[in-house]
């Protein structure tokens, strides 16, 4: 039995058959991290005893013929994300040696649904990056090609499913932090509607944009690991009250009549030519399985980047705050009080502390009109575009990443052009409405290219069922990167 | 008599007597009294990942003292993060609300010694969390206990309306009986439940213009409240005098040696950076809400009192005491419709009761005497079963051991005295032994009268009926002529 | 628009309580005078009569019942601090108030 090729439902398939056993399953992913992980980079903390453990307890269940949606499943959890018990640091040093007491909502879910966890993933810093270089531990490699960059910033979870070492993973996009990375890796991840899963347990970064998102590499997986995550919390005052729709269940491939909207900004310049040409491609083979193509306009999407910047920051720049020393983290001392917290808040890496000061300044006395303020009322022509898109069409189709993978330290030192990776993503977060990315196929050099599709507030059904239908038709993901050497 | 007048504001925080904490379940404890840390949740603690939900007992309470202090409850609210450093800050940011309070535009009439009135307006209520609490060690370490972080605060801003202490004191005073009617806040000063912050400056007499002024914080009682205001006061025109001019500051208060001291190394002149925090949908309060709080507001304080003197007749000045605290006047009323009369309930009540539970500490929730038992012992005073006297020892017997008068007067036989034969005998023996007494009272000493009720009632052991007491003492006299 | 000086970069550090060296502060200037310069791209935007998206949710009036859930033990709530002591967090004193 090849664990790595195995699908997180074909696995559950034969986990519920008895074919094979979770210990089996889990044993075999530890021992490919143990293995392929120290060149892949993708996990931070390998919770193997934990793994194995709660393995032994789901077969037990399996064996007592016990179903539950996720029973047996080894997964993996971006770093972002509270885990009781176990070290979560954000990918940052000011949270090193971190230990939640609490797990967060959908880590918690997932543990309800049976899964095993089997570590924390790499991420940039609080998710801050589109490359997972922002981690102040360790850089994570593309499995298509090891000189390359995952995307980010859930780059760890992406890399890990695309390697075959987890059958799901855990992600979060604030700006396009799951789609991307998964373009870039050649899986599937999905960035629900904001409020669908609980944001209760996330590590924050931008809060009116974080939202928990889930990778799989099929379709199918996507949706089982969203259908046990999603739901309503009382404990995060922005979850959405509404039932959760049985997502996998409604996957039947069948997108006639479907409309589809095009954005002609989507297709603009600095966008590579095989990224255009594969998203063109797919677009046409909807149209084949029957969708209607309309070419639509997001007027605003020139500016969603600029408001995202200073939305995000502000909020990052509050939501960074808690990190002094005091009741958590290290302290770094310094002559007295004051001086302490600077010393200690020094440890943020480079990149938060750059967003961090964006955020303080937009915010300051004297600037917040002219900055923080117009973006509020900006963002509103953002909500507006989709709003109007969505009522022409019922899903909006375009590249989820303007290039595929770049390479290590190519963007590293320059943040706008960093920045520019989440050109066609933000529009969604600051918008509302959910968005996911498919693979669509490979440029010349072999590198995967991701296929967006978005749409409105809670149509996660309609948007997994047309990446479907599309998957359905045009297997991609047949195609396994080269094993990575040990 | 100064040429300057003073222009005070006062800002008052108080916490709202709530089970849970503003934004998270974690149980409020009285800070000090409570273990240090032992009533904190991820969110007291500003962990990462936690998220605030809007308390629903703390909204209707800051209604409930809006609508109190006659301001208008704004129809959309908005939570926002008022952002600075402090280590007693655990989230690096206060949720408060900032552009849109939940109340706003309204007015307390202040009583005065004098008597008068005088209408202090009320700029803005507004509801926030409250922070941890620091305690400097001797040495170089500072103790941070986050029992209090999270608890419900509604922050009161007056216009700066009141001229002088008096006038501060009065505000001060009355909105913490409002605040104790509501049952939104103890009142305890001490504890900082309820804390006073100050704002001072000073005008020339006839001036409306509003000059510099300096911001008090932690005063922690009335007496403290009054002396920062005189301070800063003469501390200002002594400046002004001196063709100085004040300068604005924030400052604490040192009551042990009456003065200010400056405060709050000023590193960053409070940039707050406050913006809506998006954690927080914002609430939507629409009248039927506001009707509804409405309709379970208490009476308040100057209502109950002009009530307690039409409907009960009594004094002004027992109706004031009557109605300084809800309970007591509750008590009162309990007791009337228990049967006590009125006027003599009020008496019984302020005369003898209060000073029971001064001398024992009690509160009117914690004595033995409920409002029943002290109708019944009225009622036997009036049926002439005790005299005013015996009452007085029953009531002292009922408040340390909670029986009901009459079985207290049935065991102690201290009921009144009222048939002839010992009061008569009584009487023979003090005028057998007494004949000098007898002959001088004869001879025309009058007053002596009163010495011979005296000798009788103190061999009746205070339980002689006085009437029959004077009439058979009269008789047996005469007798002697 | 506005390019910042060493002076502005070191008074948003101070607000947002970070230290940073001579490098850094030259280094944080001139990338956070780019970004700014680059989310300047706003100002040609009318929003005159735009209402502001503060939310990312339609809903409102989330409110929760005053119950009390359970609480984090002392010794949970002391587990990830650097310093402690008697059952509190332990800083350098603070001598101001
Ligand atoms: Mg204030
Ligand atoms: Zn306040």
């Amino acid at each position: 039995m090849d664990f790595a090729r195995l699908t997180l439902t074909e696995l559950r398939q034969a986990l519920r058959q008895g074919t094979v056993s979770s210990l089996a399953a889990t044993t075999a992913m530890l021992e490919r991290i143990e293995r392929l992980d120290g060149r892949l980079g993708s996990f931070l903390t390998v919770t193997a005893e934990r793994a194995l453990d709660q393995a032994r307890a789901a077969d037990e269940r399996l064996a007592r013929g016990e179903e539950s949606p996720l029973l047996g499943v080894p997964v993996a959890i971006k770093d972002l994300l509270c885990n009781e018990g176990v070290v979560t640091r954000a990918g940052s040093r000011i949270l090193e040696g971190f230990v939640p007491p609490y797990d967060a909502f959908a880590v918690a879910r997932l543990k309800a649904a049976g899964a095993v966890v089997l570590g924390m993933t790499n991420t940039d810093e609080f998710g801050m990056g589109s490359s997972t270089e922002n981690s102040a531990y360790q850089t994570t490699a593309n499995p298509w090609d090891l000189d390359r960059v995952p995307g980010g910033s859930s780059g760890g979870s992406a890399a890990a499913v695309a390697a075959g070492l987890a059958y799901g993973a855990l992600g979060t996009d604030t700006g396009g932090s799951v789609r991307q990375p998964a373009a870039l890796c050649g899986v599937v991840g999905i960035r629900p509607t904001y409020g669908r899963v609980s944001r209760w347990g996330v590590i924050a970064y931008a809060s009116s944009l974080d939202q928990v998102g889930a990778f799989g590499r099929t379709v199918r997986d996507t949706a089982a690991m969203l259908e046990v995550i999603a739901g309503h919390d009382e404990r995060d005052s922005t979850a959405i009250p509404a039932p959760v729709p049985a997502y996998e269940q409604r996957l039947d491939g069948d997108i006639r009549g479907l409309r589809v909207g095009l954005p002609r900004e989507y297709f603009m310049a600095g966008l590579e030519p095989a990224v255009e040409a594969a998203v063109r491609q797919a677009v046409d083979r909807l149209a084949a399985l029957g969708a209607e193509i309309v070419e639509i306009s997001l007027p605003h999407t020139r500016y969603a980047l600029p408001i995202y910047y200073l939305i995000a920051t502000a909020e990052a720049s509050a939501n960074l705050a808690r990190y002094d020393g005091v009741r958590f983290g290290p302290r770094v001392a310094g002559e007295d009080v004051i001086d302490t917290t600077r010393r200690t808040r020094a440890l943020f890496g480079p990149e938060a502390k750059n967003r961090v000061m964006l955020g303080t300044f937009v915010l300051s006395a004297g600037y917040y009109d002219a900055y923080y303020g117009r973006a509020l009322k900006a963002r509103t022509l953002l909500v507006n575009d989709f709003k109007a898109a969505l009522e022409q069409v019922d899903v909006i189709a375009g590249p989820t990443s303007p290039t595929t993978a770049f390479k290590i330290g190519e963007r590293a030192d320059d943040p706008l052009q960093m920045y520019l990776s989440d050109i066609l993503t933000v529009s969604l977060n600051l918008s509302t409405g959910c968005g996911l990315s498919v693979p669509c196929g490979f440029d010349e050099r072999g590198l995967p290219i991701g296929l967006q599709l978005m749409g409105g507030t809670l149509q996660e059904a309609r948007i997994l069922n047309a990446a479907y239908a599309y998957e359905q038709a045009a297997p991609w993901r047949e195609r396994l990167p080269a094993p990575v050497p040990a | 008599m100064s040429k300057y007048e003073t222009v005070i504001g006062l800002e008052i925080h108080a916490e709202m007597l709530t089970e849970s904490k503003m934004f998270s379940g974690c149980r409020v404890v009285d800070s000090v009294e409570a273990a240090p840390n032992s009533a904190v949740d991820g969110f007291s603690l500003g962990m990462p990942g936690m998220l605030p939900v809007i308390n629903r007992a703390a909204v209707e309470m800051a209604m409930k003292v809006g609508l109190a202090l006659n301001c208008q409850i704004n129809p959309y609210n908005a939570f926002e993060r008022k952002n600075y450093f402090y280590p007693d800050l655990p989230k690096g940011y206060q949720i408060t609300q900032y552009a849109h309070p939940i109340a706003t535009n309204g007015y307390l009439d202040v009583e005065l010694e004098s008597g008068a009135t005088r209408r202090i307006r009320i700029r803005r209520a507004h509801i926030e969390e409250d922070t941890g609490k620091l305690t400097h060690m001797a040495g170089a370490t500072s103790l941070v206990d986050f029992n209090r972080a999270g608890v419900p605060l509604l922050e009161i801003v007056s216009e700066p309306d009141m001229r002088t202490a008096e006038e501060a004191l009065a505000y001060a005073s009355q909105i913490r009986q409002v605040l104790r009617y509501l049952d939104v806040n103890t009142g305890d000063m001490e504890k900082g439940i309820i804390r006073f912050e100050a704002n001072i400056s000073l005008r020339p007499k006839g001036s409306d213009a509003l000059n510099t002024r300096v911001e008090v914080k932690n005063l922690n009682s009335f007496r403290a409240l009054a002396g920062a205001i005189e301070y800063c006061a003469a501390e200002q025109e002594r400046i002004l005098e001196a063709g100085g001019a004040v300068e604005q500051a924030t400052l604490g208060w040192d009551e042990n040696h009456r003065r200010t001291l400056s405060q709050r190394s000023k590193e960053d002149a409070h940039d707050y950076r406050y913006f809506p925090e998006p954690d927080l949908p914002p609430l939507w309060i629409d009248p039927t809400w506001i009707d509804a709080v409405r309709a379970g507001l208490v009476e308040l304080p100057d209502a109950k009192r002009a009530r307690f003197e039409t409907a009960y007749g009594l004094p002004t000045y027992d109706a004031h005491v009557l109605t300084e605290e809800r309970q007591v006047a509750e008590w009162f009323e309990a007791a009337v419709r228990a049967g006590g009369d009125p006027k003599s309930t009020a008496n019984w009540l302020i005369n003898n009761l209060f000073a029971l539970m001064n001398e024992h500490r009690q509160t009117i929730e914690e004595i033995r005497v409920t409002p029943q038992a002290l109708a019944n012992l009225l009622g036997l005073i009036d049926r002439g079963v005790v005299n005013q006297n015996s009452a007085k020892v029953v009531l002292a017997e009922m408040f340390s051991g909670g029986q009901p008068a009459e079985a207290i007067v049935e065991a102690q036989g201290l009921a009144q005295i009222t048939d002839e034969g010992p009061i008569l005998a009584a009487i023979e023996t003090i005028v057998r032994e007494n004949p000098e007494m007898v002959a001088s009272y004869l001879g025309g000493k009058e007053k002596l009268r009163g010495w011979f009720v005296g000798q009788a009632m103190r061999a009746l052991r205070g339980q002689g009926n006085p009437q029959l007491v004077n009439d058979i003492l009269d008789r047996v006299l005469d007798a002697q002529r | 628009m506005s390019t910042l000086t060493l002076a502005d970069v070191e008074k948003i550090a101070m607000l947002a309580r970070l230290h940073l060296t001579a490098e850094e502060k030259e280094k944080y200037r001139q990338q956070l005078s780019a970004v700014l310069d680059y989310v300047a791209a706003i100002d040609e935007l009318d929003l005159d009569d735009l209402p502001p998206t503060t939310h990312a949710v339609s809903q409102h009036n989330i409110l929760r019942p005053d119950r009390v859930s359970e609480a984090l033990p002392v010794e949970q709530a002391l587990a990830n601090a650097a310093s402690t002591a008697e059952n509190q967090f332990a800083i350098q004193a603070v001598l101001d108030e």
